[in-house]
């Protein structure tokens, strides 16, 4: 008798993912591909993709998708969720597209409790336009637009986005994990199944913050990058649960 | 039966009549009413009302609830036209349908919230990137902006394309009597929708992105034709130049009313003018221009700005005829008397 | 227990040679996928205790995992 202990998602599609060969974005793609299937809402799912690394993002989810202007996924999504609100709405979204240009979309979506389920990437850095500083970006980090190390003076501190969205009174979930080994990729895989279940329970704005890698950013090995996070982005983004009070009133 | 509505909200009936099911704003003068109306009332009818945090999210919002297979507007003045043009460029290069009601005031910058027609060519040459237009409606009358209101959603989702009703604030403010217009029932296929429906049907994706230099100029030549469509079939036009009559008027939107007011004044002075009302500033009726009666000799332009129709009214005519231009800008309006001189001047 | 692995998705990334607790998994550099990279191969079918881990770690899915009983 023989049993499948792992084989590729039916929630992704047969398009390779067109990622750098180590990239952890794959990981997370397939940690959401097995959420939506094994949560049965796969075909009343839509995925919105941001500009950025992942922005082919909708090719490879095996559902419907749209592709959305930089930093205005939230905001697609709220379009999408408000017309359609027994559909699933997830929107997956970089750092430089979430923090930096998308800040207010995410804001307010949370703000305004939107039942919807965001997957934010964390790499601490632009991948797609060739490696720049994002908000994200650890101090004294190399990038193609701090050359010298990310300083504190002039660019500040390295943003802290879950504990700052958590401070918005109508979120419903907030947790921070990484996919640096399995045992961190178990716990994103539960973080990510509550958000979605949120959703589906229409208890209201629900983000999973995950720690990534970029290895041709980083200009580190794969196996280094994952490396990295646990030495590196962990100590200074703490991996946790910031929101957990489900929405009583949500927009239906 | 007749009521006596204001402009932006007679908007708003009309388009909740036409099947609005969503409407994404932000507050800003001289639009305010529509968004205002909106959240009273959409929800009556089983749509859907949001604030947005900002123009550029509204429009967004809309892409969103259009890319879903909704009948969905969005509505603000100039400034905030301006945030939305990335996301128009997004519905357009993505073929999606949806209403934009552009209330425009004066400018530039924050300018002013005095109506003004200096949102000509934000309105008709695209404000966002990339080749594209938009099919622009300019009513002058409350009655015509909710009749052009209900056939722009049907010009959208026929043509799968943003479309504009362009008003100037004074319409949008002003109250008239008017009726809601006859609504035929329209089915356009959406199943290209992205509505979450990949269980019944291969999975749908919506999308302006396309790296392949061949695949974005097929999607951009596709496009161009269906504009080629739009312009044989779509152009709208108030020609009332008659044989005999030396002058034509060129005017849209309420200004086209003052010079019909000047038009009068000059036939009492035995000057005989006509006047040319474009109604859809895109596609621009160029070819009125080039056919008017062999009586008129002059052709002057009217605006609430500082000239920008005039580009197209030059275009249609291509030199055919002197054109003379007379405008006022920063919200300041002309009266028939100033326009009736002024046109007298010119013979 | 049996790795099946889909070579040409393969990106020749390591992540799961270094995971694998039975170090049976190298890339093959005796030849090229259809994008260019050396696929990974499994050195030692018969150690393979089918964890899963490496087709957990795998960003592509080109590992699958069979556990035979």
């Amino acid at each position: 008798m023989s049993k499948v202990v792992y084989e590729k998602s039916r929630g992704l599609t047969d398009n390779p993912l067109s990622y750098c060969p180590g990239c952890a974005h794959g990981i997370i793609h397939k940690i959401v591909a097995d959420t939506l299937t094994s949560l049965d809402v796969l075909e009343r799912t839509i995925a919105i993709a941001p500009v950025g690394c992942s922005v082919m993002a909708y090719e490879f989810y095996n559902c419907d998708g749209i592709q959305a202007g930089h930093g205005r996924a939230p905001a697609v999504a709220t379009g999408v969720k408000r017309t359609n609100p027994d559909k699933i709405v997830f929107t997956y979204q970089g750092d430089g597209d979430l923090a930096a240009i998308g800040a207010a979309e995410i804001v307010h979506a949370a703000h305004r409790g939107e039942n919807i389920t965001v997957i934010f990437v964390n790499n601490a850095i632009y991948g797609m336009t060739g490696g720049q500083m994002a908000p994200t970006t650890l101090i004294d980090m190399k990038t193609s637009t701090s050359p010298k190390g990310r300083a504190e003076a002039g660019t500040g501190k390295p943003l802290l986005v879950s504990e700052m969205l958590a401070q918005i009174p109508s979120v419903a979930y907030i947790e921070r994990v990484s996919i640096h080994d399995v045992p961190n990729i178990n716990k994103t895989k539960k973080a990510v199944k509550k958000a979605f279940q949120n959703q589906i329970d229409g208890k209201g704005f629900s983000m999973v913050e995950i720690l990534s890698t970029c290895p041709i950013g980083w200009n580190k090995t794969p196996s280094a990058s994952l490396k990295f996070i646990e030495t590196n982005m962990v100590p200074y983004f703490p991996l946790g649960v910031f929101a957990d009070s489900p929405a009583k009133e949500v927009a239906e | 039966m007749k009521i006596l509505m204001k402009g932006n909200e007679a908007i708003c009936d009309a388009a909740i009549k036409a099947g609005c099911r969503a409407f994404f704003g932000y507050p800003i003068t001289p639009q305010n009413e529509i968004p205002e109306y909106m959240a009273a009332k959409l929800a009556d009818s089983g749509g859907v009302f949001v604030q947005a945090e900002s123009e550029v999210a509204a429009i967004n919002m809309v892409y969103g609830a259009a890319a879903a297979g909704v009948r969905v507007m969005t509505s603000s003045s100039s400034p905030g036209i301006a945030l939305k043009q990335e996301g128009v460029s997004y519905l357009v290069g993505a073929d999606l349908p949806c209403v934009i009601v552009s209330v425009s005031r004066s400018g530039p910058g924050l300018g002013g919230i005095l109506p003004a027609q200096s949102d000509y060519f934000q309105a008709t040459r695209g404000g966002g990137n990339g080749d594209y237009y938009l099919p622009v409606y300019a009513p002058f009358s409350i009655q015509e902006a909710m009749n052009l209101v209900v056939k722009a959603f049907d010009v959208a989702d026929e043509y799968r394309t943003p479309v504009m009703v362009l008003l100037d604030g004074m319409l949008g403010q002003m109250m008239e009597p008017c009726m809601l217009p006859e609504i035929k029932a329209s089915n356009y296929d959406n199943s290209w929708a992205a509505n979450g429906n990949s269980g019944k049907r291969p999975r749908n994706t919506i999308t302006s992105l396309n790296l392949k230099g061949e695949g974005l100029e097929a999607m951009n030549i596709r496009r161009f034709k269906t504009y080629d469509t739009i312009k044989e079939k779509e152009i709208m036009v108030d020609n009332r130049v008659q044989d005999g009559d030396e002058v034509a008027i060129v005017a849209y939107g309420t200004p086209a009313r003052i010079a019909l007011n000047a038009i009068e004044m000059l036939k009492e002075q035995g000057i005989k003018a006509g006047l040319v009302r474009p109604v859809t500033l895109w596609p621009f009726p160029y070819d009125t221009f080039q056919n008017l009666t062999s009586s008129v000799k002059r052709v002057v332009v009217c605006e609430l700005s500082m000239g920008q129709m005039i580009d197209d009214v030059k275009i249609g005519l291509a030199g055919k005829l002197p054109v003379s231009f007379y405008g006022r800008t920063g919200g300041m309006i002309f009266e028939p008397e100033e326009v009736a001189a002024y046109v007298k001047s010119c013979i | 227990m049996v790795l099946t692995f889909n070579d040409d998705l393969c990106k020749g990334c390591d992540l799961c040679v270094d995971v694998c607790p039975k170090k049976i998994l190298r890339l093959d550099d005796t030849r090229v996928n259809a994008k260019g990279y050396n696929p990974i191969i499994c050195t030692n079918m018969d150690d393979c205790v089918a964890c899963g881990i490496c087709a957990m770690i795998c960003p592509d899915s080109v590992i699958k995992v069979v556990r035979e009983s």
